[in-house]
């Protein structure tokens, strides 16, 4: 009883402010500046690193904090949490989106954020300058993955890079042939492959289309995938509403897109180089390719929360992460190139490196990282808008119909 | 009814097929679970027990476990002490609104969860987070015993309806102060009805997976949350099956138990 | 609990007694707060953000009223679509489990023998403790390329594959025992004797059945349908896993809250499932069918 008066005082306290909040609605809203005229938020970004504050809480892609409860051998977080004490709190979310939600919170102190969710958090301000003298690993991440346009605004540096890859193009060898060497494999209306085709599941894959566009349809001038003007993204969109037909199912999981290339339920779509190498391993007939247009693909930073409570325990921990033994462990763990050129000697697999195209820096040159669109741009162009995210979200429902 | 013998046969027949049709996919994480292939091919083309070592070793499932039994034990108190009191409330008095709060009542449970989700999380935020306690597991608590409050009250209230007030009257009559009427009379009425109501609360905190993403805090883990986390990643699925094979054969004891002191007459548990 | 307050002393009590408003208010007050100011309240606020709007790019909340939101929801053809799409689909899935339900929970009740009745509702029970992702992901194995229900049908292609179907099929087989157990609870109380009477009188088994079984299955059926049906409505990870490039009404609000961090528009989108079961709620009352539940 004692218990639920405790209960039942908060919820009081709950509803009698529910109350409350309904009157003040507009207080402390945002100034309501559009995307037109975004300014980055000034933060200071941390000037010395004091001691750990015991704690870090940490929102992760699945498998990039593992503390060997998954498997007793995957285990970066113990000897990290033994060294510095700094006890990791990790929680795993799907998808960029649901990873700046979180950040939102201001529960949370580091984040590994993609290059479709970093920029948002940039401009939101919900994320600090990095302070890459705190960072003393810093120093060996591969130059093509610093000061991008995903990671940093006006060469201030907001996030230490984790790792990449690329969206490739997966196929059945047993099935499809001849095989394919060009996106328009997934976008021919009259693919012999109908209903056995697969696309990845988020409204960035609109990039995908976009690419396409950009070196079949010079016409459309599209210099970036991520900067859409009108006529630009209604090609895009209407391309993939020609593709909808085509398509067997969306995918956003990779056991579900292993299974299903397995199974045949798929025999040709976007991949990850993760998901080919584990079909293949379960002796699924699969390749992958990057196609001759490219690829899109995935760069993902380390980034602090402006409003963190344990800053020290989070730079602590993004040192860590990128050292070359846990930055080799997790890569290798995850599936993706490592940031640090030194992880490539310790990797268990000495082949890692090459398979992941890890310092291949002519390979990663065709793949246009994934990057928030805003309304802004982000080909440098002044004379028109470009369709920003909220717009690709609501294209995307209306494409899948 | 009397019914003929070819129409028994039918139903017997259908309640057969059923079953197998409940049973056939359970049967499946079975085999899956000693399946070499991490994907579930189909058919199985090797026999492993790796996975169940692999599980066994799998510290998260098991702290995990341990979460999701201790969010639904605090959402059963809680929607246990809730449902009780609203039940007597609503058999025991007439009052203004009674109905409205018997609609009301089920709400929780028959808006969709992401609804309730997104709402307590919006809730949550806006309003007890600045008052200190960020989402935790009481977060998680407390959104599973919103909805686990109307299948106690479902379960007190009908137990109530059949048993009527004369057996309390009998004993307020003959002396018994109301503590002693509710201990010796009333609690024992209500016994098998809570165990019921209380059991199926359990178990739909146990399996809640919607709510639970939008209410649990960082580092809160339920079984449901885990298995979500793990079934997508190919490594990982396999130990999922393993985990989920063992709930199955071990929930068997809850619902044995629970039927053995429900005792025949409740058997349906009233869902 | 509070009415008879163990501890409080033979006063208190007796003074509660001679009160019974006051052993009202006592018994009433923590869940009113609970239900009416928690629950409700975070209801509201759900509601009033649906009329706001949020700041594309940074994703922050601007709280200036709008109704461009519902705007959309109104004028855009593909949320019709995916709102009617997501009532059949909760209608059929409601539909199968009846016609799945009844026939059994009329057998566990009124044929098998009471010994077997308690193994039978231990059947029903068991699978809900089964983890609802691990029976989904089971179904995608079943109903894959070359899989069992393939196989059973003949061939690799034979079966439904992924899609509308799959997704019907699925829900309607993770739902099938919070559909059951209700319809057989209602059963189980209609003494047999009832149906001896009946049938001494000269009445067929269908004659039985009209006046004596369906005005007790009608109200069960209703509560199982409360359940089968929201928890069909919302659903979104069974559409994710089986329903190939399928979206329902919570796959648009979970994007939009996950993906898209547009709560408000998800809240306007989420005020269409709401305002369904709200209706279906009332609509059902009439038949007794909330106290069945």
């Amino acid at each position: 009883m004692r218990y639920s008066g405790r209960v039942l005082t908060a919820a009081l306290a709950a509803g009698i402010l529910v109350l409350a909040g309904c009157g003040g609605g507009d207080s402390g809203g945002s100034t309501g500046s559009g995307p037109g005229g975004i300014s980055v938020p000034k933060i200071d970004k941390l000037a010395s690193l004091g001691s750990g504050e015991g704690e870090v809480n940490i929102i992760s892609w699945a498998g990039y904090v593992e503390d060997g409860s998954t498997d007793k051998s995957v285990d970066w977080v113990s000897d990290f949490e033994k060294e510095t004490g700094c006890k990791v709190n990790n929680k795993v979310a799907a998808t960029s989106d649901e990873m700046v939600t979180l950040m939102k919170t201001g529960e949370y102190d580091v984040v590994s954020a993609s290059g479709d969710a970093s920029l948002r958090l940039i401009y939101g301000g919900d994320v600090a300058p990095v302070n890459t003298d705190l960072v003393p690993n810093y120093k060996d991440v591969f130059d093509g993955l610093k000061n991008k346009q995903w990671n940093s605004v006006d060469g201030v540096a907001y996030g230490i890079p984790h790792g990449r890859g690329a969206n490739l193009l997966m196929y059945r060898t047993d099935v499809v042939k001849p095989a394919p060497t060009s996106w328009g494999a997934v976008f021919d209306p009259s693919s012999p492959y109908k209903g056995k085709i697969t696309a990845y599941d988020s409204p960035i894959y609109i990039a995908d289309a976009a690419l396409y566009l950009m070196k079949t349809k010079p016409e459309l001038g599209i210099k970036n995938p991520y900067a859409l003007d009108d006529t630009q993204f209604k090609a895009a969109t209407d391309l993939l509403t020609e593709q909808n037909k085509m398509i067997g199912e969306y995918w956003s999981d990779y056991t579900k897109e292993v299974q299903a290339f397995k199974a045949g339920n798929s025999v040709l779509g976007t991949t990850w180089q993760i998901i080919t190498n584990l079909a293949q391993a379960d002796k699924a007939p699969v390749e992958a390719i990057l196609p001759s247009e490219g690829a899109t693909g995935w760069s993902d930073t380390w980034m602090i929360s402006s409003k963190a409570k344990h800053p020290n325990c989070g730079y602590l921990w993004m040192n860590h992460i990128i050292s070359p033994k846990a930055n080799a462990a997790v890569a290798e763990w995850f599936g993706e190139a490592p940031s640090n050129k030194l992880a490539c000697e310790q990797t268990s697999d000495k082949n890692f490196c090459k398979t992941f195209h890890a310092d291949d820096e002519a390979y990663f040159s065709n793949v246009w990282y994934w990057t928030t669109p805003i309304a802004q741009c982000l080909d440098g162009r002044k004379d028109v808008t470009c369709k920003d995210y909220s717009a690709w979200t609501q294209a995307w429902t209306t494409i899948k119909g | 009814m009397t019914l003929s013998p070819w129409a028994r046969w039918g139903l017997r027949a259908f309640m057969f097929l059923g079953l197998v049709f409940i049973y056939v996919p359970l049967l499946l994480v079975l085999v899956n679970s000693f399946n070499g292939d991490r994907t579930f091919a189909w058919p199985p083309h090797d026999f492993t027990t790796r996975w169940w070592s692999a599980a066994w070793n799998n510290s998260g499932a098991r702290d995990a476990l341990w979460t999701s039994i201790k969010a639904g034990l605090g959402a059963t108190a809680i929607a246990l002490i809730l449902g009780t009191m609203v039940s007597f409330a609503v058999q025991r008095f007439k009052f203004f609104g009674r109905d409205t709060l018997s609609l009301l009542i089920i709400l929780p449970i028959a808006l969709p969860g992401i609804v309730t989700g997104i709402a307590l999380d919006s809730a949550w935020r806006s309003v007890i987070e600045p008052l200190g306690l960020g989402k935790g597991l009481f977060s998680v608590i407390v959104g599973h015993a919103t909805f686990c409050v109307v299948v106690v009250y479902n379960n007190v209230l009908a137990r109530l309806r059949r048993t009527g007030t004369s057996l309390e009257d009998a004993s307020a009559d003959l002396g018994a102060s109301p503590g002693q009427t509710f201990r010796y009379v009333t609690f024992p009425l209500i016994r098998s009805a809570l165990l019921a109501g209380g059991l199926l609360a359990f178990a739909l905190s146990f399996d809640e997976i919607i709510v639970t993403t939008f209410t649990a805090g960082p580092g809160i883990t339920t079984l449901p949350i885990w298995i979500f986390n793990n079934l997508f990643r190919p490594n990982q699925a396999p130990v999922v099956n393993v985990v989920a094979a063992i709930l199955i054969v071990l929930s068997v004891i809850p619902v044995w138990f629970a039927q053995r002191l429900a005792g025949p007459e409740t058997t349906g548990s009233r869902t | 609990m509070t009415v008879t307050t163990k501890g409080g002393g033979r006063q208190a009590a007796s003074f509660l007694h001679r009160h019974p408003k006051l052993r009202l208010a006592g018994l009433l007050s923590a869940p009113v707060l609970w239900l009416v100011v928690a629950y409700l309240g975070a209801l509201a606020v759900l509601l009033i953000s649906a009329f706001w709007s949020v700041n594309t790019f940074t994703g922050d909340l601007v709280k200036v009223f709008t109704v461009e939101n519902f705007r959309t929801l109104f004028t855009e053809q593909v949320y019709r679509n995916v709102a009617l799409r997501s009532v059949g689909v909760a209608a059929a899935v409601t539909a199968i489990c009846v016609v799945l339900a009844v026939p059994m929970a009329f057998f566990m009740a009124k044929v098998a023998s009471p010994k077997y009745r308690h193994w039978l509702v231990i059947a029903i029970l068991t699978p809900l403790w089964a983890s609802y992702l691990v029976k989904a992901y089971a179904w995608r194995v079943l109903l894959a390329n070359g899989g069992p229900v393939d196989w059973l049908l003949g061939g690799p292609g034979n079966g439904p594959g992924y899609g509308l179907f799959a997704v019907i099929l699925v829900l309607s087989y993770l739902w099938l025992p919070y559909m059951i157990l209700p319809i057989y609870a209602g059963l189980e109380r209609l003494p047999d004797s009832m149906l001896e009477a009946s049938a001494d009188l000269g009445a067929r088994a269908g004659r039985t059945f009209r006046a004596i079984v369906l005005p007790i299955l009608v109200p069960s059926i209703f509560a199982g349908s409360i359940f089968t049906f929201s928890l069909s409505l919302g659903d979104f990870i069974t559409v994710q896993i089986v329903g190939g490039k399928t979206q329902l009404i919570g796959n648009v609000v979970y994007a939009n809250i996950g993906a898209a961090n547009n709560l408000p528009f998800a809240a306007a989108l989420a005020t269409v499932p709401v305002a369904i079961m709200v209706v279906y709620l009332i609509a059902v009352r009439r038949s007794g069918a909330l106290e069945e539940l």
